[in-house]
Formats: structure tokens, C-alpha cells, sequence
């Protein structure tokens, strides 16, 4: 190994998120605190405590006891082999484990597409208040009137920011209000005595897209890109036809590219009286500028959990509603939000009233507790905030290009496409690879020893060794520039010695973990 | 207005000049103007944190929750006690606001904690795989119906009319897309009718869904309802109260193929209805049909112990149009919460919290059932919730409980038109003997008073 | 095997298949130049011994960590065995592509199609 001390160092200077790191391999190895907690760490929840610990003391049993509840051969007779800890153990084992993540509010997370920016902690303040907390979905409306009317105000401004009229917060993520979208596309279709058979995605889509228009009973047909990064309208004009059920666009794409096409694209898709469907991913750039009704889309999904600020927890959750035009409102999930005249908030739930309704795509109402972030977010923005959110986003993105433009770094990493981005832009490390002989995945593992998380790698897949980067209007200038200087740094010591970049990290509590094992014969739960 | 930015004037300036434009508009050149909005969102004006604190806490003080009254509302999810250390840990920043472990070096915790989780989901199930989990417990149903759709390729659906009516219509949605249809089987005293359920099956249904215990309560002969599917070559999918598998067999034990469920009760909060989360658990055959994310275990370079998210060529990002599924994400913070939840209760305390549950409803369905006018709805084991018929309208009689601080549960019409006249009846450990005493004080009163109510009409 | 080998004695189908014909029966599998653009193999979805494949169509998949790929038949006829042992060392397709690598034994319908595919030399030179 031949990693040196620099790396350390880079941290402090950028400010090291705090993870728990060990030593370089040959760094002087005194046997530490923390290498003794690494081993212990390793170890899971299942190979700690011991028989007959406990935390939990059950409440009195203050009912008579009766005896053959349960039919024997309806009653466990082996209890499954949950642990035995005492509640300090739990605490420590978990909080140890805690700090072997990298986490949002310890160090910047470029993970374009993703919109990693900053989450409020007013917002956990709120939806920890009891009467958010503890109320109960099936609470008769007129008890859970506050809840309704935030659901409502919430549905109220993602029209107004969409600029469709009717929206259903319900979809759980958004993978889910994609799947919404094209069941309401097959239901607006049906009701029109249609049956149409595919589904348009351009080449450069999120894997959903593809998947959620299987799941939804539709064949995908391919729509190629053109040089600038846009839909290639020629292509699109030759697969529009009469058995095309829609279009799914994100706009600004996945390029960080706004398609400058995107009302003759609409043009073409309304033509032979198909959908178009945006897919919310990227909505951050263009908040209070343009909205993706006026641009003519029929069906959006937001992602509550990027534009609006839901933290992402480690994988969920999320939140992901949908609006839609006049046309397609009929075909809306159950329940809905309805106010009456005396101002009382109510849920639709009824078969009679929402007759065409596609139905419910899950339990209860939705992420409620998404929603009370949300809401919280947008009060606290308002009109102007939101605008200046995606104008910073937008500003952000573009000095950390230009930032990554400079000698040293862009004959390596050049922007993929066009001159300018929106709220992301895509690098190409084909030249880093082929010039210095690391490819994007060494990249990345290399800047978690910079103490920075890495921006989202092989996407989209129609850039070779593609760096995908939104840094998101949260971050400072001054962060933005540390990643400039390190991305730059690594360039450098590859140039010298591309074994640093290969054989990185080195700092982290695991190094480069063998995933072809793991899935070659996969063990993926404690043997007991 | 808050806005958690950070652009002074001159940094505004500087980084302008390193762009190499004059204004942030330019950056927008891309946007046709025809498309532009040309004028301010129609929207509130931001607001400093204090006053939106004190907007979202005039919402909540609108809500009438569990903190304000006695409840015995159920019906798919439960007021259980959310232990403090569940909070203290999901608040911390590492496993609250990272995104997904794409980058396993970085995201050991998060990948252990799924680890643990699907161990624990495992154990809990009777049944060798679990994913990371998935949404909640309808769509987690809906799921395990596309499952059996990659399986076996069959094109009808049969579920049990007691399960949860959100997981049937959630069935129902989905199976459009899946080219399905679905059948439901009747109820009689209470649970899925065998012989219904025998005249439904044939070589055309895919699989076969039972709920555990089931919607009015009861608990089901998940056995039998297997071994019914199996002889038609169907898959068994039971969907499971996670909290009740202190006291009741596995699924895992009696046949089932895939079992899932509503985790909510696992530590997680009521929230009018979520975020929280689902689980997903199958035989070892269906490994690779999984959706989902799923932790593995393997070594790092060194040979140290470590974990990362494995077997994604079965998911959307590396097999797009043929994954077998278009999930995401899993509710891996939720999914914490049911595993810390897990661990506290302990290998001897989720029997006895089910032992409890077991014993207080039995004698609410007992004291209630006593009560003029109020009798049980069947007569079939239950755990934790039962189904009363009232002879007496049910929401005027819940507007009177209300009035006298009690919750008394769930009014079966709204979601079963042939019990316009049925209660659901939920007991948690957070409810003792003395808050049930209390019930059949006032749901007895209620029920007295309605039905002098309708005399004096009639 | 680290280091590129085509076998003369075998056949060659443009999508990156071999074929070895003994006695109307023919063993398939996939070229050096398959697994190593592959990667690291971890998974072999076999086909149904009984079932037919098709010259050019799809017969099975394999999968890397990252990557799913179809696996494409060099001749039509009917599966009369399948490797087992590749679903316990799916690492032989890298190891030994053209020995234990092996994927199935087909017997051929339509033996004059074995004309259309190529012969080692006229495969080496279509990787260039």
C-alpha cells in the first residue's frame, strides 16, 4: 500500500463528516480504541447479549387469565430468535453503528439527481407534535380537521407550483406516483374505448420509467437523444402513433439538460392523443420559473423527498404525489380531499362519486408525516423562497462546473454535453480512464477519503463512465470549491500514481467490499 | 421567509464572473419564454420557523389524537407504545438523513441495521428471505401478487374477504396493470369460507391471499387456506400482524410462500397512516423474484466483515423494463425503528406483550358482549381486536363515546356493507383493564341511550 | 483464464457464443470476450432441459454484479442438458469459458445452420 497521510488531512480541511474511520493500512499501528471497536462492530445485533437480558418490562396482567385462548395448533410453540440485550447494549450497539454512515448533516453529498439538500429540523419538530404523531388514520374527519386541511393547503400549492389543478398526495415515493401515473394514462385511455400498447421513454430515463411501464401492462419503446442532449424530436415523430399511450420526460432531463423542444414535443405526443408524463425527479431547477403544466404535461410526480425536503432516512422514506389536468382528474385514487361550503375538510372514500377512480395504490391516506415536512417547507419559503431555491440550485451547479472546468480536471472529466446546466450536470471520465487509467468508480471511492460523498456514477447509461453532479442550493461556495480542489487533487496524484485512486478508500470503516461474493451465494441474514 | 441558502451579494458576484455570465437569468436561457411563468407563485409568503411552528401546531391542536382520548381504533394500525430509544436513535442525524447506501464504505450502519432487520423479519415469519422492506402493507400485498404473476404467469388473483379492504382494493389497482383479475372469498363466523374458497380455485389463479389474523379480528387457518392453494399449483400469501407472532404460528410454519404485512406496529408511530413501513419475507425459491432492496454480507479488501445492498440485477436500474419490480427505495428508516423496536421487546418480551394482548381481549370481548344490546360479531379465536354487532346505529353511538373521551373503535360499515351494524374493537398494552372497564361503561351507556332513543321514535 | 483464447476447434456466433458439435449434439457456451466484458460472473438462469432454442434468440441470462445479459443460442434444436455445477460455480464461466464454463447440450434440428456461423479466425477478426 502506498497511501500517504494527505488524505487525513484533506478532511480536516474540508470538515470531516464525522464518520468513524480507521488508520491507513500503514500508518504507525499502534493497536487503537478504535480498531478494538471496529472488530466489535462487526459484530450483529444477533451475536450480542445474552439468554435472559431484557429492556422491555411488560405492563401488569390485570385481566383474569384465562387458558386456551389459542387452539394449540394455532399457537407458536418455538418464539423466534429475536435478541436478548439490555436497553444500554441496544443503545450502544446501534449508536456505534451510526456512526459508520455518512450522513447529510456531516459533509456534503453531490448525488446528482437526488437533491440532497439541507432538511430543517423544524420539520422533525412539527411532525413529532402529538396531534400529528398520534392521530390515527381511520379518525373520523371531523376530528382530524387540522390534518385534512394541511393535506389540503399541501395539494393546493403542488398545483399551483405544477400548474395542473388537481392533485392526490397518496403515491408512497416516486416510483409509485409514476405507477399512478400510467395506470390513470390506461384508465383515461379505456374510458375513451382505447387500447393503446406502449410507452415512450427517451434513452436517457431512470430505470423506473422502464419498470413501472411493465409493471403497469404496457410495452417501452426506446425515443433516441439528440446532440444537444434533448429528445430527438425526428425520432419521437417516427414512434408517435395511434398505439402509443404516452410519453415519460423529466425536464431538465437526467443531463441537467432543459429540452428548449418540449412544446413541440408536447405538440407531437397530443397529436395522436397520447399522455405526457413528467417524471418530477429534477423539478428543483425550475420552481416559480416554469412549470410543468404550462409546459403541457398531463400527469407529474413530485419527489416530497428531493425538492421538498424530506430526509431520505438511508433508503425511505418517501413521498411521491401526483398532479394532473382536467381531463385526467376523473380517473384520481380514492380517497379524495373535498371541502365544503361551510369550510369542513372531508375523504372521499365513496365507489359512487368517484366511479372511475383507478382506486386506492395503498393503505390510508399517504405519508402524512412527509406531508407535515413538506407543508412546513413550503410555508416557510413561500413564492419567493421556492423561486430563489431553484435559482440558487441552478447558480450552484454552474460554478461547480465551472469550478470543474479549469486546466487539470476538464481534459479529464469534460461535461458531457451542452455549456451550461441547470440544477446538474454530467461529466464523462472517459478520458480520466483512458488517459490516467482509473475509471469513475475509483473517482468516487477516492473522494470518500476527501470526506465527501460521491456524486451518483453509471448514470445516465448513455454517457461512458459517467460523473452525475447536483450539488443543490444549500451548500456554500466554500464547499463547492473544496470539492473542486479535491476532484482536482486526485487528478493530480493519479497522474503520478493511479494505484492511490484504484485501491481506495482507505479511511473508511470498510475498504471495497467483495459484492460478487455477496451475491454469488448470498447470506443474507444471521445464522442462528 | 427562510430559505437555508447561502449566497451573499459578493459571493452572488464572484461566482457569476467564474460562470462567465452577467446575471442568474441567463442560466434559464434554455427555457423558452413561451413555457415561463412571468410571474410570482401563486403562494403564502415564507414565514420566519417561529410562526410556522406555531401554524403547524394549530393544525395538530385541530386533531383529535391519540394523546387525547381513549382509544380502541384499530383496523390496521395501533396505538402500541413507541419506546424512547426508538425516537433517540431514528433522530440521529447518521441514519436519518443519509440517502441510500450506494456507497457501502460509507454506509455500514445502514446496511447492517437492513441486515438485522431481515434476520429479525425472518425469524418473525418462519420464512428464510426478507428484503430490506417496501412501502407499507397494502402495496407490500400488491406486490407479492406481482411475485406470483413472475412465478407461475397466472392471470387470476383470489384473496380473502378479510383482509385488510385497503390491501384488496390496492389489488385491485394493481392488477390491471398485471393483466389480472381478482375473486374475493366470503367470510362465514367470522373467517375465509374453505369450501368458497375451494369452488374459487382452478389451475388459472396465481395466488391465494390470507390475512393474519384477519380484518374482523379472527384468527385464520392459514394451513388449510395454503394447502387449498397448493393443490391448484397456487402461491400462498399471508399477510401478517407482525406483533402477533409472539403468540401465533409463523406462516412460515404452516405452508404459506411469501408472507407480508403492515410493520406500523413495529415501533413506528401512527402519523395518519404513515410513512412506515412493509415487509416482505419468501421461501428460499423465490430469492431472485424478490422486489426490493436486499443487504448482504461479504468481506472487504482486508478481510474485514462488512455489508452491501446485493442481488440488484433484479432491480430497476440494472434490469429496467424486466425487473421485478419498480420500487426504489425501501423505508429503511422505518425499517430501523421495527428492528430497535424488536430488539427491545426481546426473544421473551414479544410473547409476553402478545400473552397480554391475548388476555385483555379476550376479556374485553367478554365484558363488552355482556352489555345490553351489544353482542359479538363471531365467535373465533382472537389476539388483539374483535368485531361486536350494536343494536344501536354505530356512528351516533361513537359520537356519544366520543363525548365522553373514549375512542371506541371502528365503525365496520364504512368499510364491510354487510355489518352496517359492526364495531372493531382494538386493544394495545397502552390500554388496561381499567381503560376497558371504562369502555363498557360508556359504549353500554351510549348503546342504552340510542336504543331509548329509537323507542321513543318508533 | 486471464488471458484471451479462442479455440480453433470450436464455432463462433457473432454475439460472442461458441459451439461444439459431436454426434448431432451440441455443447454451448460463451467466448473469452463475453466474460471479460461481463465482469465478474455470479449467476447462470439456466433453461428447462426439454425446451427448444432458436438460432439467434435468447436461451438463458447471466449476471454479473451490475449487469444482466442474454445469453444467445448459435443453432436451433432442443435442450437435452443443462451445467448444473454453474449454480454453485458460476466463476467457471470466467475460469474456463470453453471447459467448465460450459452452459448446455442442445440436439440440433436444423444441422446445415451450423454454415452461417465462424470459424475462429473469422470471429478474432471481428473483435477488431
Amino acid at each position: 500500500m502506498t497511501g500517504s497521510g494527505a488524505p487525513l488531512e484533506d478532511n480536516r480541511l474540508h470538515g470531516d463528516p464525522g464518520i468513524e474511520r480507521t488508520e491507513i493500512d500503514h500508518a504507525p499501528s499502534a493497536p487503537t480504541v478504535a480498531s478494538a471497536m471496529q472488530r466489535e462492530r462487526a459484530m450483529t445485533i444477533f451475536e450480542k447479549g445474552a439468554p435472559g437480558r431484557r429492556a422491555f418490562v411488560a405492563p401488569e396482567l390485570d385481566v383474569p387469565v384465562t387458558g386456551d385462548l389459542l387452539p394449540d395448533r394455532l399457537r407458536r410453540t418455538e418464539p423466534p430468535r429475536l435478541p436478548e440485550l439490555s436497553e444500554p447494549e441496544i443503545v450502544r450497539h446501534y449508536v456505534r453503528l451510526s456512526k459508520r454512515n455518512f450522513d447529510l448533516d456531516s459533509g456534503f453529498y453531490p448525488l446528482g439527481s437526488c437533491t440532497m439538500k439541507h432538511n430543517p429540523r423544524l420539520h422533525e419538530r412539527v411532525a413529532a407534535l402529538p396531534g400529528h404523531a398520534r392521530l390515527h388514520p381511520f379518525q373520523r374527519p371531523q376530528r382530524a380537521q387540522g390534518a385534512l386541511e394541511l393535506m389540503w393547503n399541501l395539494e393546493r400549492s403542488l398545483a399551483e407550483i405544477a400548474g395542473l389543478p388537481h392533485v392526490s398526495l397518496q403515491p408512497s415515493a416516486g416510483s409509485h406516483g409514476e405507477l399512478a401515473g400510467v395506470l390513470l394514462t390506461r384508465a383515461y385511455h379505456e374510458d375513451r374505448g382505447e387500447r393503446r400498447h406502449k410507452v415512450l421513454t427517451p434513452d436517457t430515463a431512470h430505470g423506473t420509467n422502464p419498470a413501472t411501464v411493465t409493471m403497469a401492462g404496457y410495452e417501452v419503446v426506446k425515443v433516441g437523444t439528440n446532440p444537444d442532449g434533448g429528445v430527438d424530436v425526428d425520432d419521437l415523430r417516427a414512434k408517435a402513433d395511434a398505439d402509443v399511450a404516452c410519453l415519460m420526460l423529466t425536464n431538465p432531463n437526467t443531463l441537467g439538460i432543459f429540452d428548449a423542444n418540449i412544446e413541440q414535443i408536447a405538440a407531437i405526443v397530443h397529436q395522436v392523443g397520447a399522455t405526457l408524463y413528467y417524471d418530477g425527479a429534477n423539478l428543483n431547477a425550475v420552481m416559480g420559473v416554469t412549470r410543468p403544466g404550462d409546459m403541457g404535461f398531463d400527469i407529474v410526480h413530485f419527489n416530497l423527498h428531493k425538492t421538498f425536503t424530506q430526509p431520505h432516512g438511508g433508503g425511505g422514506p418517501g413521498s411521491g404525489p401526483i398532479a394532473v389536468s382536467d381531463r385526467i382528474e376523473p380517473y384520481l385514487p380514492r380517497p379524495v380531499i373535498v371541502r365544503g361550503e361551510d369550510g369542513t375538510f372531508d375523504l372521499d372514500e365513496g365507489s359512487g362519486s368517484r366511479a372511475k377512480s383507478i382506486g386506492r395504490l395503498r393503505g390510508f391516506q399517504g405519508n402524512y408525516g412527509c406531508f407535515v415536512r413538506s407543508y412546513a417547507y413550503i410555508r416557510s419559503l413561500g413564492a419567493e423562497g421556492l423561486k430563489d431555491a431553484s435559482e440558487v440550485a441552478v447558480l450552484n451547479a454552474n460554478y461547480l462546473l465551472a469550478r470543474l472546468s479549469r486546466a487539470g480536471v476538464a481534459e479529464y472529466l469534460p461535461l458531457a454535453f451542452g455549456k451550461l446546466c441547470m440544477h446538474e450536470f454530467v461529466l464523462s471520465g472517459a478520458p480520466m480512464k483512458k488517459e490516467l487509467g482509473i475509471r469513475t468508480l475509483d473517482l468516487a471511492k477516492r473522494l470518500l477519503d476527501h470526506g465527501f460523498h460521491p456524486p451518483t456514477i453509471y448514470f445516465p447509461l448513455l454517457v461512458d463512465e459517467a460523473v452525475l453532479i447536483e450539488p443543490t442550493e444549500t451548500e456554500t461556495r466554500e464547499t463547492l470549491d473544496a470539492f473542486a480542489d479535491a476532484v482536482a487533487e486526485i487528478l493530480r496524484e493519479a497522474a503520478d500514481d493511479p494505484e492511490l485512486a484504484r485501491s481506495a478508500p482507505y479511511t473508511t470503516p470498510v475498504r471495497r467490499l467483495d459484492e460478487a461474493a455477496a451475491a454469488k451465494r448470498p447470506v443474507i441474514r444471521q445464522p442462528l | 421567509m427562510s430559505t437555508y441558502t447561502s449566497v451573499t451579494p459578493e459571493d452572488l458576484q464572484a461566482m457569476l464572473d467564474a460562470i462567465g455570465v452577467g446575471s442568474v437569468g441567463e442560466l434559464f436561457a434554455q427555457v423558452p419564454e413561451a413555457v415561463r411563468l412571468g410571474r410570482p407563485l401563486d403562494l403564502p409568503a415564507g414565514l420566519p420557523e417561529q410562526d410556522v411552528f406555531a401554524h403547524l401546531r394549530d393544525l395538530a391542536a385541530r386533531n383529535v389524537s391519540a394523546e387525547d382520548e381513549i382509544t380502541f381504533l384499530g383496523a390496521g394500525m395501533y396505538d402500541h407504545y413507541v419506546p424512547a430509544l426508538v425516537d433517540m436513535l431514528t433522530e440521529r442525524s447518521e441514519f436519518l438523513t443519509p440517502y441510500t447506501p450506494y456507497q457501502p464504505e460509507i454506509s455500514q450502519g445502514g446496511l447492517q441495521v437492513m441486515f438485522e432487520y431481515q434476520t429479525a423479519i425472518s425469524e418473525l415469519t418462519g420464512l428464510p428471505v426478507s428484503n430490506a422492506s417496501v412501502y407499507e402493507g397494502p402495496s407490500a400485498l400488491a406486490a407479492a401478487g406481482y411475485l406470483a404473476k413472475l412465478t407461475n404467469g397466472r392471470p387470476r388473483f383470489v384473496i380473502s374477504r378479510g383482509a385488510h379492504p385497503h390491501s384488496r382494493e390496492t389489488l385491485h389497482t394493481m392488477a390491471v396493470g398485471y393483466g389480472a383479475t381478482v375473486d374475493e372469498v366470503v367470510l362465514s363466523d367470522g373467517v375465509t369460507d374453505l369450501d368458497a374458497l375451494r369452488d374459487l380455485l382452478g389451475d388459472d389463479v396465481a395466488a391465494v391471499f390470507v390475512q393474519q389474523p384477519n380484518f374482523l379480528g379472527a384468527v385464520e387457518d392459514v394451513e388449510a387456506i395454503a394447502a387449498a392453494a397448493h393443490e391448484h399449483g397456487a402461491l400462498a400469501v399471508c399477510a401478517a400482524d407482525p406483533l402477533t407472532l409472539g403468540v401465533l404460528e409463523a406462516p412460515g410454519n404452516q405452508g404459506v410462500d411469501v408472507c407480508i404485512g403492515e410493520g406500523q406496529t413495529l415501533g413506528n408511530r401512527l402519523d395518519f397512516g404513515g410513512p412506515s413501513f412493509g415487509f416482505f419475507a419468501a421461501a428460499e425459491a423465490h430469492l431472485r423474484k424478490m422486489p426490493g432492496r436486499i443487504a448482504g454480507e461479504t468481506t472487504d479488501v482486508d478481510g474485514r466483515r462488512g455489508f452491501v445492498l446485493t442481488l440488484q440485477t433484479r432491480e430497476q436500474h440494472i434490469r429496467r423494463e424486466k425487473a421485478t419490480s419498480n420500487i426504489c427505495t425501501s423505508q429503511a428508516l422505518n425499517a430501523l425503528a421495527g428492528v430497535v423496536y424488536l430488539t427491545w421487546l426481546g426473544r421473551r418480551g414479544l410473547g409476553e406483550l402478545g400473552e397480554l394482548m391475548l388476555q385483555r381481549t379476550h376479556y374485553a370481548r367478554e365484558t363488552l358482549a355482556a352489555l345490553d344490546g351489544v353482542a359479538a360479531l363471531h365467535d373465533q379465536p382472537v389476539v388483539r381486536e374483535f368485531a361486536l354487532t350494536l343494536d344501536a346505529p354505530v356512528d351516533r353511538v361513537l359520537d356519544r363515546c366520543a363525548g365522553d373521551g373514549v375512542n371506541a373503535g371502528f365503525a365496520l360499515g364504512r368499510a364491510y356493507e354487510e355489518h352496517p351494524d359492526g364495531l372493531l374493537v382494538a386493544i394495545t398494552e397502552r390500554r388496561s383493564r381499567a381503560d376497558i372497564d371504562r369502555l363498557a361503561e360508556v359504549l353500554g351507556a351510549a348503546v342504552a341511550a340510542e336504543r331509548r332513543h329509537a323507542g321513543v321514535g318508533a | 483464464m486471464a488471458e484471451a483464447s479462442y479455440p480453433e476447434d470450436l464455432l463462433y456466433h457473432p454475439e460472442h457464443d461458441w459451439t461444439k458439435i459431436a454426434d448431432g449434439v451440441a455443447t454451448f457456451g460463451i467466448t473469452w470476450y463475453a466474460q471479460d466484458a461481463l465482469g465478474e460472473v455470479v449467476f447462470f438462469d439456466p433453461p428447462e432441459v426439454g425446451s427448444s432454442v432458436t438460432a439467434g434468440q435468447s436461451y438463458a441470462e447471466v449476471e454479473s454484479v451490475k449487469a444482466v445479459s442474454d445469453v444467445f443460442a448459435p443453432l436451433s434444436g432442443e435442450i437435452v442438458e443443462v451445467n448444473t455445477a454453474l449454480g454453485d460455480t458460476p466463476e467457471a464461466i470466467n475460469d474456463d469459458p470453453y471447459g467448465a464454463g460450459w452452459m448446455v447440450k442442445v440436439s440440433l434440428s436444423e444441422e446445415s445452420e451450423q454454415e452461417s456461423l465462424l470459424d475462429r479466425a473469422a470471429y478474432v477478426a471481428s473483435l477488431t
